[in-house]
């Protein structure tokens, strides 16, 4: 039923293109300029059909489900549902639906069995009124759209206002939808505030989360302030940044100045397939491979190294990060005009001043808006340091010691047993809140220079 | 007419600065520049002319060995500056582009203020002792570049803000601060107005004095007023090459009289 809905549809709008595009070719073999092309007049038909129908058919097709639920249990018989709360009213209801759909378990009442046929008999009739509702819409539309036919009327203003909505609608899709993630995000934060002080959130320098989440549980009463969490995010990411951005930019460098052409066609294709690495693949290297790698340096060395350190997981983040470092920059030293390399050439400056003093200073801009994105990007990381950085908040800023990040702790609140209630698990909304601020801000600072990279040349 | 007739006098008095011989380039597989020979003067100025597209900016930037640069470019033939190979593996071409400076046909300026662009040459070449040494030669360069009293006000602001004949004469006074023997210029007027081509061409006078200049321009008129030699080139052929008065007055070539003429271009 729902298909031949979408069906008629889609011949409405046919028909309804064919309709205006005949009329409006009509009146041109009369002999009278029109407005617009035949062509738009059909057009303005079937957009004009389209809207109204397609919203009609998927709000009916979102509607139907919870208003044919009512009407299946308000025509239960009297006393059926005394004494059930709304759990059980749920259940009542999803044992009438699978009995409609001929899933039987055991021997159901008979007043169940009933009110299933009634169900389907809803069903039924929704879909049939839906039909015609569709039919009547349509046809109405066409109709008026038909009328308007003419050769003054401005079918091609008519489209393009059409046409505009429609991308206005979609761009706001993606506007919504981020305001509908802030503010759950911003909901759950509050529900977590209520609970723990926001003083004690932001400048507590204990992150203990291990508190009771059934009232049988022992445990201790739990501490929830960020400060150690994000000085470890913070560590881990000034070490992933101390390998990546002298390793990125001195290859952009490379690539983009004095590797010779055959190189160069080599190198940059590896270093995206590093960029295509998933980030768990990245933290098995650094379990695996460099971890252990530092702690045996660190004993033959006579330090004392943590099995899981900030160092590991920094470095291979770092890692990560070099690919993304250096297009940005080879993007940006490309993007320097060519004549401003032969300006510096043609007095005589080396390949090296050339690039240190004229290539260099001008992409600039474009290279530390690169390094603030990787800086978000290693903020937000967060596969790489679940599995390699530590769990344990520790407020040190000892690359060899074991520190814990905001992503891996709102992976460890969140999974496992959980309830919404209790501020072990909004304490994960709290810090993804936190994270997304620190990012967001940088994402700014980072947009705004690279937009006053953009205007240097043009 | 009457200038030309007055220089005329010196070009048989210079030696020569460079010598071309069979020079041929290659962008790949278009051939440019074609079997080209020339001798350029020493203290003297030298023209460039010929329909667009014909080479002359890419055989004016063999002379300082910029094609270098360009991927896929082949440069073939001897090139001598003061009797030596400049194409010679054992030329550094960093040391030769500080003898022979050039100016671009499209203004180039770096994007740092204009006392750093005119100071860049002297202080990656060290041709200053101190601070006022750098002064002083950034502010005779501006002033024979014919700028400086547009600019004196403003020296830290960005070359890159100046008007597009203002960049010009900046990218001018940026290759005169080096003190290059041979100045190879690349239509330097083609942006500037009838008062700032006139002070231009009076630098281009006044550097003939101790440096050869190669000037690449479409004007004809600009051609027979600054320079003491002309060369004709056509579709990366040079056609005719000799003293400016003979080949504006009594062309042996006829294209080049067509082209001197305005027939072909
Ligand atoms: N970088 C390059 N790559 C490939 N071909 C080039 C390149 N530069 C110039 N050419 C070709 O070489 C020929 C000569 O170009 P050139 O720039 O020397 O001409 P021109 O005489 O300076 O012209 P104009 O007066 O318009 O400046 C042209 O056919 C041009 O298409
Ligand atoms: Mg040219």
């Amino acid at each position: 039923m729902t298909s031949l809905a979408f069906f008629v549809l889609l011949l409405a709008c046919v028909v309804g293109y064919w309709i205006n595009r005949r009329g409006a070719q009509a009146i041109r073999a009369d002999g009278q300029r029109l407005h617009s092309l035949a062509s738009y007049h059909g057009l303005f038909s079937a957009l004009m059909i389209l809207v109204p129908v397609l919203t009609l058919i998927l709000l009916w097709l979102v509607l139907q489900g919870p208003v044919i639920d009512r009407l299946t249990m308000a025509a239960l018989p009297e006393g059926a549902l005394d004494g059930l709360d709304s759990g059980g009213l749920q259940l009542v209801l999803a044992e009438i639906k699978s009995i409609s759909r001929g899933q039987i378990f055991g021997t159901p009442e008979d007043w169940k069995i009933a009110a299933a046929e009634h169900h389907v008999a809803l069903k039924a009739r929704s879909s049939a009124l839906m039909l015609g509702a569709v039919i009547a819409l349509a046809a109405a539309i066409m109709l008026f759209a038909r009328s308007r036919v003419g050769a003054e009327f401005r079918a091609r203003q008519g489209v393009e206002r059409i046409v505009s909505g429609l991308m206005i609608f979609c761009s706001t899709v993606a506007i919504f939808t981020t305001v509908g993630i802030v503010a759950a995000l911003v909901f759950e934060t509050g529900k977590f505030l209520s609970l723990v002080p926001l003083r004690e959130f932001l400048f507590g320098l204990n992150w203990e989360p291990q508190i009771p989440i059934r009232e049988d549980q022992i445990a201790a009463s739990g501490a929830f302030g960020w400060v150690p969490v994000m000085l470890g995010t913070l560590v881990i990411t000034v070490v992933a940044l101390t390998f990546a951005v002298p390793v990125g930019l001195l290859s952009a460098i490379y690539l983009n100045e004095f590797a010779p052409q055959r190189l160069r066609s080599v190198a940059k294709p590896i270093l995206e397939i590093l960029a295509g690495v998933p980030t768990v693949v990245y933290g098995f290297f650094a379990i695996l491979v460099v971890a252990p790698a530092i702690r045996s340096l660190g004993t033959s060395l006579g330090i004392d190294v943590s099995p899981n350190t900030a160092l590991a997981a920094g470095s291979v983040m770092g890692v990560m990060l070099i690919p993304f470092i250096s297009s940005f920059a080879d993007d940006a030293l490309s993007a320097v005009p060519r004549a401003l390399r032969d300006g510096a050439l043609a007095l005589g400056a080396t390949r090296a001043e050339t690039m240190l003093n004229v290539l260099f200073p001008a992409a600039l801009p474009g290279i530390v808006g690169g390094i603030l994105l990787a800086v978000s990007r290693a903020i937000g990381e967060t596969m790489i340091v679940v599995m390699a950085a530590g769990l344990i908040a520790k407020l040190t800023v000892n690359p060899l010691d074991s520190v814990t990040t905001v992503t891996v702790q709102i992976v460890t609140l969140l999974i496992g047993d959980t309830s919404f209630d209790n501020p072990k698990t909004l304490a994960a909304f709290a810090l993804g809140m936190m994270l997304f601020l620190v990012t967001l801000v940088i994402n700014i600072f980072a947009l705004r220079i690279v937009r006053k990279y953009r205007e240097a040349y043009d | 007419m009457n200038d030309m007739t007055k220089f005329d006098r010196f070009v048989g008095l210079n030696e020569t600065k460079i010598s071309a011989q069979g020079v041929n380039v290659f962008y790949g597989d278009t051939h440019a520049v074609k079997d080209v020979s020339v001798e350029i003067a020493e203290r003297a100025v030298t023209a460039f002319i010929g329909p667009s597209g014909c080479g002359k900016s890419t055989f004016l930037r063999c002379l300082n060995r910029m094609n270098d640069t360009i991927d896929g470019a082949r440069v073939e033939g001897q090139i001598h500056l003061d009797g030596e190979d400049i194409y010679d593996p054992k030329v550094d071409p960093v040391q030769l582009r500080a003898k022979v400076g050039m100016v671009f046909q499209k203004p180039n300026p770096f994007p740092k203020s204009i006392y750093d662009n005119v100071a860049y040459g002297p202080r990656i070449h060290g041709l200053a002792r101190n601070k006022a040494d750098l002064d002083e030669i950034v502010e005779k360069s501006l002033r024979r570049a014919a700028i400086w009293d547009e600019v004196k006000d403003r020296l830290d602001a960005p070359g890159t803000g100046l008007s597009g004949g203002q960049q010009q004469r900046l990218c001018i006074a940026r290759a005169v601060a080096t003190e290059p023997e041979v100045l190879l210029m690349d239509e330097p007027c083609s942006a500037l107005d009838p008062i700032a081509t006139a002070q231009v061409e009076e630098l281009i006078d006044e550097l003939k004095r101790n440096v050869s200049v190669v000037i690449v321009t479409h004007s004809m008129q600009q051609a027979a007023r600054v320079s003491q030699k002309t060369a004709f080139f056509h579709l990366g052929t040079l056609v005719e090459y000799g003293d400016t008065g003979q080949i504006f007055t009594n062309p042996k070539d006829p294209r080049t009289e067509a082209y001197i003429t305005g027939r072909i271009g």
